[in-house]
């Protein structure tokens, strides 16, 4: 088992990658994307994508860095602390170990296209209005050699502009994963107006067509490719909702540092003093089960369930901490849309749902726990 | 190909275990007195419970990470989590536990001198002598330093006249490390000294305090010219605070982790509730999920921080915010267990046991070794910089 300490490599990794956010993707170019009403930046994926971070998780011999999981959350890390924005999480992390699970050459050029940057996808898994995989009832009809998906889908991450959707869908044995073309006849796509302003999708399927080429991994057989999937997603967004954490906590203690009422910087009154502490200790209890969940994914895929809810729980609860906190002690300037505390804010509530909410994941960790 | 050394320390250890741990020392202790205190006044619970404190202090096993010279077994950090890996495997008890092994002896190690270590930790290993520890005084609470106890120097001895209170389990220990004022016109931190005190001599008497939770395990102790000899000095006259501090961060750790089951091999708490409970009402159940994403969250900090200094990253502040989260969840997880236990944890001798004493003792946690509002104005000033 590695140790709960960053290696050198990761170090590295961490540093190159707040070097050049700082520089491409401080939070003013989130602001800006934000008000040009745009969602994707694909010269900025293409720059991501020449860092090796699009093909993190892609095997070296489909042209990727293959990092591994932890490398990637410090990416995910270092992406939140600033708000970029960018389908790492969709493609880089989430369809990528998903392809990894088959062996076939069209999911190996598929790698070798996200890699690259060239090629982006959207899980599409939610049906209501919480995350719940298990419960999917979209149905795939089978019909000759083929299907026909019928259904509706919700909250798409990346959905409006992936080009290419993973669509989990009930079959007759089971549920079944499909990887198809976004732009194929009868899928229908309207773009959420988000409150994170990032992309996200309502999705309808009218009698799609899908061939056995289509299916990802084997019918009836969904969650063998999805789950390892989804555990690199949940982790990942661990990661960056830790990240996110950071960069709010750390813009607070800032302004507690240089901001007078009374005479005095409000940093020196200990009622505030004393919830800053507080929440720099939830951050850094909230560290290490992320770092944890990387450890665990690399190196015991298998039993890495609870290591990947426990990071995923706690960094929900943490992330909305630090925002309520931060918008408190920022006081009225932090309720304003000039301030750039609301961004995160409203980025943390879509975290808290996405892959899973607090409930959910404190379910699992229960039900590892023997209860 | 090579052979990983700690595999090979693992099987040699497994077998020693299998071979050694008697089996009335394996799963938990029910009572207090379960696993071994140690010292002149210990009344062993059964002879294997004697047996097995001295198997393990043959091999170092008492104080596994301690150098072998000094009673330990010398482990490496990988060895220790082994170590503790094998057993919990066979539910095995600590073999002692004392305030010499958590407190004095990581004390003596950073700052004694060799004969100081050669002399007092084999005795702490083997069981043979217990500490208690002499920090607090009626005015010197949270203000720990504000140290009123004097030390007048003598030549060669130090009289000692004060008053030492919450010495826990002063009434039972041989021997107390204090914390004396040697120099009064000294800054309140400059004129402390860190000596250590035979309790069976003149002018040291002790006597319990009563505690909300029915039971004494805190003492007030008395010294009326008492006499320390100066070679029992640990560190440099009037620099005891260093020392007091380092203790203190292992203490820290020491309360941060206990209880709690933080450090692995714990049961979940709503696995725990489960036992006595049919169903468990889902505000309970919530709680205690809650409760368990936390305490699986801060016994993996506990191991980051450890890897952490191995790796000579340093954990800095970090004691401090491991015993604020520490023990207000170990509060947390007594008040659940009480709700969980019902009209049943009310009664002092009910069908739970001492439950509702166990409730009562952890609300000590977040006073002792520092308040939890203390641990804060630690990390808001040292790790955050806010202005004092």
């Amino acid at each position: 088992m590695k140790k709960l300490v960053l290696t050198e490599e990761e170090t590295m990794l961490a540093d190159m990658a707040r070097g050049f956010l700082d520089a491409v993707a401080p939070v003013s170019k989130f602001r800006e994307m934000r008000d040009a009403g745009q969602t994707f930046d694909r010269a900025l994926w293409k720059e991501m994508a020449d860092m090796g971070w699009a093909g993190v998780l892609v095997p070296e011999d489909a042209g990727g860095s293959d990092m591994g999981f932890a490398a990637a959350n410090v990416i995910a890390q270092e992406m939140g602390k600033t708000l970029a924005v960018s389908p790492f999480l969709s493609s880089a992390v989430i369809a990528a170990t998903a392809l990894k699970q088959v062996s076939d050459v069209r999911a190996r050029d598929a790698l070798a296209k996200i890699a690259s940057g060239d090629l982006t996808y959207a899980l599409a898994v939610d049906e209501g209005i919480k995350f719940d995989p298990e419960g999917t009832e979209m149905e795939a009809r089978a019909d000759g050699n083929g299907f026909r998906l019928n259904g509706k889908k919700q909250f798409v991450v990346d959905g409006a502009l992936a080009d290419r959707l993973l669509v989990l869908a009930s079959t007759e044995n089971g549920l079944t994963l499909f990887d198809i073309p976004s732009d194929r006849a009868g899928v229908e796509r309207k773009a959420s107006n988000m409150i994170d302003a990032r992309d996200a999708a309502r999705i309808t399927f009218d009698d799609v067509e899908a061939t056995g080429d289509d299916v990802l991994g084997a019918v009836d057989s969904a969650m063998d490719v999805l789950k390892p999937a989804l555990q690199a997603g949940q982790a990942a967004l661990a990661a960056e909702m830790s990240g996110l954490s950071a960069g709010a906590f750390g813009m607070t203690v800032e302004y507690l540092k240089e901001r007078k009422q009374f005479g005095v910087e409000i940093g020196r009154f200990q009622a505030l003093q004393h919830r800053a502490a507080h929440l720099w200790c939830e951050i850094e209890v909230t560290a290490s089960a992320v770092l944890n969940a990387g450890r665990m994914l690399d190196n015991d895929p298998q039993n890495a369930e609870l290591a990947v809810s426990l990071a995923k729980a706690r960094a929900t609860d943490t992330a909305k901490l630090a925002v309520i906190e931060g918008v408190q002690m920022h006081g009225g300037i932090g309720m304003t849309d000039a301030f750039d505390m609301g961004f995160y804010m409203k980025r943390a509530r879509v975290g808290a749902e996405w892959l899973g909410d607090y409930s959910y994941h404190a379910e699992k960790v229960a039900a590892a726990r023997g209860f | 190909m090579t052979v990983n050394p700690t595999d090979e320390f693992r099987a040699e250890l497994r077998s020693w275990l299998e071979e050694n741990c008697p089996p009335e020392m394996r799963g938990g202790a029910m009572t207090e007195d379960g696993i071994c205190w140690g010292g002149k006044n210990w009344v062993f619970t059964s002879d294997a419970q004697k047996l097995w404190l001295d198997r393990c202090a043959a091999k170092g096993y008492t104080v596994p990470t301690w150098p072998v010279d000094y009673g330990g077994a010398g482990l490496t950090r990988e060895q220790e989590k082994v170590f503790h890996e094998e057993m919990a495997a066979i539910n095995a008890r600590i073999p002692l536990q004392s305030f010499g092994i958590w407190m004095l002896g990581p004390a003596l190690l950073h700052f004694g001198s060799h004969e100081q270590k050669l002399h007092y930790l084999p005795p702490i290993a083997r069981g043979e002598i217990r500490w208690c520890q002499g920090y607090s005084e009626p005015g010197a609470g949270s203000d720990l330093a504000n140290v009123q106890t004097r030390g007048e120097d003598k030549g060669d001895y130090w009289l000692i006249n004060g008053q030492k209170i919450w010495t826990s389990y002063a009434d039972q220990a041989d021997w107390i490390f204090a914390l004396v004022r040697t120099d009064k016109d000294a800054p309140k931190h400059k004129g402390i000294s860190f000596l250590l005190c035979d309790m069976e001599q003149a002018g040291v008497e002790t006597r319990p305090i009563k505690m909300i939770s029915g039971i004494s395990p805190f003492c007030e102790t008395f010294f009326t010219d008492a006499k320390i000899p100066k070679e029992q000095i640990v560190g440099t006259e009037n620099r005891g605070w260093d020392v007091a501090k380092y203790l203190l961060t292992h203490e820290r750790e020491m309360i941060s982790g206990g209880g709690a089951g933080l450090s692995g091999g714990g049961r979940a708490l709503g696995a725990v509730i489960a036992d006595t409970m049919d169903e468990m009402d889902a505000t309970l159940r919530a709680d205690a999920m809650r409760c368990e994403v936390d305490a699986l969250a801060i016994g993996l900090t506990l191991e980051r921080y450890k890897d952490q200094s191995e790796a000579g990253q340093g954990a800095g502040d970090a004691s401090a915010m491991l015993k604020y989260m520490g023990t207000e969840l170990n509060k947390q997880r007594h008040e659940l267990m009480m709700s969980a236990g019902g009209s049943d944890a009310l009664e002092w001798d009910g069908p739970l046991g001492n439950r509702a004493g166990d409730w009562l003792r952890t609300k000590a946690n977040s006073i002792e070794g520092g308040t939890s509002e203390v641990m804060l104005s630690i990390v808001s000033r040292r790790v955050l910089g806010l202005p004092a």
